[in-house]
């Protein structure tokens, strides 16, 4: 009997050090990703005098400052890099959503000619990285005379075959039976898509917003090739400017309130819909 | 009927269409032009003739060199790491109840993160001021190691920020895929395998991994796709003039033939964009094959 009391205790010992462990890993790992957010915040509120007296930098201050903001919004056009973003985000996600519909709308319900060689061409794109492409899209957006405007910058990215295949399949689970009472109620297809598939594939719907509107918020490498004009700099490639030549000498608290406002957006979109971001992206998002 | 119907199939398909053939069908097809037309002149759209010479440049282009050189190390470096880790965390995570919603989200966060602004938090951290060793170098110090400066300094130095970054960037995805993938893992496996005293490596070894190995899988391909394109992490670190940091990658190359400083050669930019997805496709492939043979498809 003693003998399996001992085993017992000996097991759940070992089970409180497992799961020790496994906190103290799990935690850990936290603090690896949350410290660089508590990091920026933290220096954004230390004013540029005692960031620089800290040889051994404090971990929390007791005189915060906004001057650092103040800063970040005058020294620097970063309220136009912020209202550019946000156009760009609505107007290439606004686009984007009627294509994406408009396209699923035809794959997944009327019938037409053809229509399986180009959905096969569509889903082999999917294939292709960006990086092929880039090159002249480039040319052409040059030569179209569109360097440094918002079409140029919203046009090449307005679709997305991804999205097209991901609301295809969520449009195909509709019952057809819905579709033919509708025709019989004489209801024309563009209704039918507005007032009974766009409603039901709601969800769906509102992952590709959101992650559209991710990957627009962080879009870097197409507005840095588009742009060089500091009237159409999106928030990624103003941060890149506020860092080399930014606020005229090596404003560190000034640079971080910048990259926390740029940040905020996101992380507070995040942590409302972070259910849906999460779902959404394993359901087929990739980083980029 | 059956023409109105077309008609009015393509016409819901025109503006997709549209952007598709004029944003990807094309450059697709120009990018290979491009690359075998020598001597292209961005302003008069000329070129001198038909050849290999873009495909020979870039290949004895030193920058070039540079440029796969830092890729591979970041790819063979960061993939097994962050793979590696990933799975680590999602076998913890898995493995509790309470606080896992909230780790996970947690985890998560660097994913909806800008990477520009988030690297210069990094590159803060790391950097070495004329006021201040920075934070990791202080904590260095501590145990008795002298600072090193990691984003001006020594080539390894800034190798190592960059994996370290890359894997803070990559993680968030990796571990919510492999979370889901360990939790749809019937339960009745691991029961049966506890009633037969089966231990917790081999339970590991021969029910969980074997489960999860598409999900592992898919995650080693893409991440593979996704190390070959880095960049904007490596500019968030290292500004943009990566060629004098020693540090560029091959997408920043192909970026940098377009525009920028030494930018204007579209068909160089081109050729070594080929060369890359060339790469990328081979790497894919080999993976491809390798999984048929490893992975358990239920």
């Amino acid at each position: 009997m003693d003998k399996i009391k001992e085993l017992e205790r000996k097991s759940r010992a070992r089970n409180t050090a497992w799961t020790v462990a496994v906190f103290a890993l799990l935690v850990l790992w936290a603090v690896i990703v949350l410290f660089p957010f508590y990091w920026m915040l933290l220096t954004s509120v230390k004013s540029y005098a005692s960031y620089n007296a800290e040889y051994v930098p404090k971990f929390f201050t007791l005189s915060p400052t906004i001057e650092n903001y103040v800063q970040a919004f005058t020294a620097v056009p970063l309220a136009k890099y912020f209202v550019n973003t946000i156009i760009f985000t609505i107007v290439t996600t606004g686009l984007m959503l009627i294509i994406v519909v408009l396209s699923a709308f035809a794959f997944s319900r009327l019938e037409f000619k053809g229509k399986n060689l180009v959905f096969t061409l569509f889903l082999s794109l999917m294939m292709i990285p960006n990086e092929l492409v880039i090159i002249t899209n480039f040319v052409t957006i040059t030569n179209a005379g569109l360097r440094n405007s918002f079409a140029g910058l919203i046009l090449p990215s307005v679709t997305s075959v991804f999205y097209i295949y991901l609301l295809k399949e969520n449009f195909e689970q509709i019952p057809d039976e819905l579709y033919k009472a509708a025709k019989v109620d004489g209801t024309s297809d563009f209704k039918y898509l507005w007032k009974v598939m766009i409603p039901i594939c709601r969800p769906t719907i509102v992952t590709v917003v959101i992650l559209k509107v991710i990957e627009c918020w962080n879009s870097y490498v197409w507005p840095r090739l588009i742009t060089d004009d500091e009237n159409y700099f999106l928030v990624s490639n103003g941060i890149q400017t506020i860092r080399e030549s930014g606020f005229g000498r090596e404003n560190i608290p000034a640079m971080m309130a910048a990259v926390v406002v740029i940040s905020v957006p996101l992380i507070i979109l995040f942590l409302i819909f972070h259910k849906k971001i999460m779902e959404g992206v394993s359901r087929g998002g990739t980083k980029g | 009927m059956y023409n109105r119907n077309n008609l009015k199939g393509w016409l819901y398909l025109l503006p997709a269409l549209a952007f598709v053939v004029v944003f990807m069908v094309y450059p697709l097809i120009d990018v290979f032009i491009y690359s075998f037309e020598e001597s292209y002149n961005f302003a008069s759209q000329t070129y001198t003739g038909i050849g290999l010479y873009n495909y020979s440049y870039i290949l004895h282009d030193p920058y070039f060199l540079q440029a796969v050189k830092n890729t591979f190390i970041l790819v063979i470096i960061t993939v097994p790491l962050s793979t590696g880790i990933a799975l680590l965390i999602s076998l913890a995570l898995n493995s509790i109840k309470k606080l896992k919603d909230l780790f996970q989200t947690v985890f998560f966060l660097p994913y909806v993160t800008n990477t520009l602004a988030v690297g210069l938090v990094f590159m803060i951290l790391f950097k070495k001021t004329a006021y201040s060793e920075g934070l990791i170098n202080l904590l260095l110090n501590s145990i008795g190691i002298s600072s090193i400066d990691f984003i001006e300094g020594p080539y390894w130095a800034k190798m190592f920020v960059l994996c370290f970054y890359t894997v803070w960037v990559v993680l968030p995805f990796k571990i919510l895929i492999l979370t889901s993938a360990l939790a749809s893992v019937n339960k009745d496996y691991y029961n049966v395998a506890r009633i037969d005293g089966t231990s917790k490596l081999r339970i590991f070894t021969r029910i969980t991994l074997p489960m999860i190995s598409p999900s592992l899988f898919y995650l080693i391909i893409t991440g593979f796709i996704g190390a070959f394109k880095a960049y904007s992490d490596v500019v968030a670190l290292f500004g943009t003039d990566l060629n004098a940091a020693g540090m560029n990658t091959i997408v920043g190359y192909v970026y940098d033939m377009l525009y920028g400083n030494s930018g204007g050669y579209p068909s160089f930019a081109s050729a070594a964009a080929l060369v890359l997805f060339a790469i990328v496709l081979t790497i894919t492939v080999i993976n491809l094959l390798v999984s048929r043979k490893n992975v358990h498809y239920q």
